[in-house]
């Protein structure tokens, strides 16, 4: 990427007492707080779980995590670095290598996942399947074509679609694993793998907003076609990708409903309004609980019939700003 | 909204700030507060509802409530669930009148934060002994409009 580095005649030394966008802060605090290593999260628990998985079900998984580890080497190594020459400001680019750095955090963090739970045999035969599998590799092309593009919007669009929409395929087994109490320890891993996401793509899409309002409407109208474009190119693979994973489980129309939820928070949070309707993205509830033990159908107190009301819960985090 | 949290350094001088005397007063149904990423403000429009916003700095001073009303608020994240409710809702129920006329909360979020998914909605509802109306994800789909615009209807009635 290092054509696009941009040459300063002088290098300015990053102020962190004057900002000009508080959210570069707000999110610098929050990556920073949910920092993380695999190391912390007993995965060697899993092993006896592990083997009570039929070797279909294991080689699934195996391929799964490989998926997942070539999106974040690409996020890690191209994307994310090659947002930093279009950053507005210096905590913009500090924000964007924390955010680099934790994608090969969360690259490593599958390497542990395969050295605790399989042979060395089966972790060679996965990643070649990962360096095989057409649909997995083009869609990683894809987003890594329009990294090395010249438009910076579109490189944004490219990163919050990845972070937000592409990883979904991958995390649903994970969370459905341990929705039958399977694997638990390492779906507790890959759950702070989805908190960062949502960082990310929350940051990047707001970013992207931003510069977004400075443009002309025939560019806004540009960009917005080329989203839903990309979107479309990217989902269309998706569905093929989820095929030639989970037919053999049948879990594909489960897994594709997950897509569809995910793709309109993708779009949301590149502020455009969600895509997909309510039919299609209906997502079964104990994969959906598994994801947020809080996202339980009850939320929606004004469709209950009464007796679902629930005054909140009494919750322990008692914050010393409350005067009541 | 998927809440983050605030700069620690607009978050200071909260503790103990039961100064809202210049406060705007609102005759507003909705009060909801919005950081900069406009996720919950986008929401709150698409209702058509009066609402007011309460302002971005916890140091202005905040809004004072003249009639019952529902919240809408994001959750930031802080370690479980630390500082979970923005500085500037804090300040704004920590004024006795806006606690007393509070009648529901909404809660953004993202499912994408675990356990912490609209804890803010929860924690606020818990304390002030109120229920949680609705969560909804980052700006909301057209069917959260729907079911809030209809779900609200009904419980001012």
């Amino acid at each position: 990427m290092s054509e696009k580095l941009k040459l300063v005649d002088q290098v300015q030394a990053i102020n962190w007492n004057r900002i000009q966008d508080d959210k570069d802060v707000e999110v610098w605090n929050r990556l920073v707080n949910n920092f993380w290593l695999p190391e912390k999260v007993p995965l060697s628990n899993d092993v006896q779980s592990w083997a009570t998985l039929t070797p279909e079900e294991q080689q699934l998984t195996m391929r799964v995590f490989t998926g997942l580890t070539l999106l974040d080497t690409v996020q890690a190594t191209v994307g994310a670095v090659s947002l930093i020459p279009d950053a507005i400001t210096q905590h913009e680019e500090a924000v964007l290598t924390n955010i680099a750095f934790m994608e090969s955090v969360h690259a490593k963090s599958y390497s542990s996942i395969f050295s605790t739970l399989a042979s060395t045999k089966e972790i060679d035969e996965a990643f070649r399947w990962s360096t095989e599998n057409v649909n997995l590799q083009k869609k990683a092309h894809i987003v890594t074509d329009y990294y090395r593009g010249d438009d910076p919007l579109k490189r944004k669009v490219a990163s919050t679609l990845l972070e937000s929409f592409l990883f979904y395929s991958g995390f649903y087994l994970p969370m459905y694993w341990s929705s039958r109490a399977k694997l638990t320890n390492t779906a507790d891993l890959i759950r702070l793998i989805i908190r960062d996401e949502a960082v990310h793509g929350y940051y990047i899409g707001y970013k992207f907003q931003r510069a977004l309002e400075s443009a002309t409407p025939e560019r806004r109208q540009e960009i917005k076609d080329y989203t839903f474009e990309l979107l479309f190119e990217l989902y269309e693979n998706e569905v093929q990708y989820t095929h030639d994973l989970y037919d053999g489980v049948g879990l594909a129309e489960d897994v594709k409903k997950f897509l569809h939820y995910n793709a309109n928070k993708a779009l949301m949070n590149l502020g455009y309004e969600a895509m997909f309707p309510s039919s299609v993205t209906d997502v079964n509830p104990a994969i959906l609980s598994a994801l947020s033990p809080n996202a339980d159908e009850n939320h929606d107190f004004f469709s209950g019939s009464g007796s679902s009301y629930v005054i909140g819960k009494a919750v322990n985090t008692e914050d010393e700003d409350w005067d009541f | 909204m998927t809440g983050i949290r605030m700069d620690e350094r607009s978050a200071t001088g909260v503790s103990g700030d039961t100064d809202t005397t210049d406060g705007a007063f609102t005759e507003a149904p909705l009060i909801y507060f919005s950081s900069v990423s406009d996720n919950t403000h986008r929401f709150v429009g698409k209702l058509g509802i009066e609402s007011a916003r309460m302002p971005l700095l916890t140091r202005e001073p905040t809004l004072r409530a003249t009639r019952p009303y529902v919240l809408v608020l994001p959750t930031y994240g802080g370690i479980a669930g630390e500082r979970a409710v923005p500085r500037q809702v804090v300040k704004f129920l920590n004024n006795e009148q806006n606690r007393s006329l509070l009648r529901g909360v909404i809660g953004a979020g993202n499912t994408n934060f675990g356990e912490t998914y609209c804890l803010a909605a929860d924690i606020v509802a818990a304390k002030c002994a109120v229920p949680v109306l609705y969560k909804f994800e980052v700006m909301g789909t057209s069917e959260d409009v729907d079911r809030v615009i209809n779900g609200l209807e009904e419980f001012w009635t």
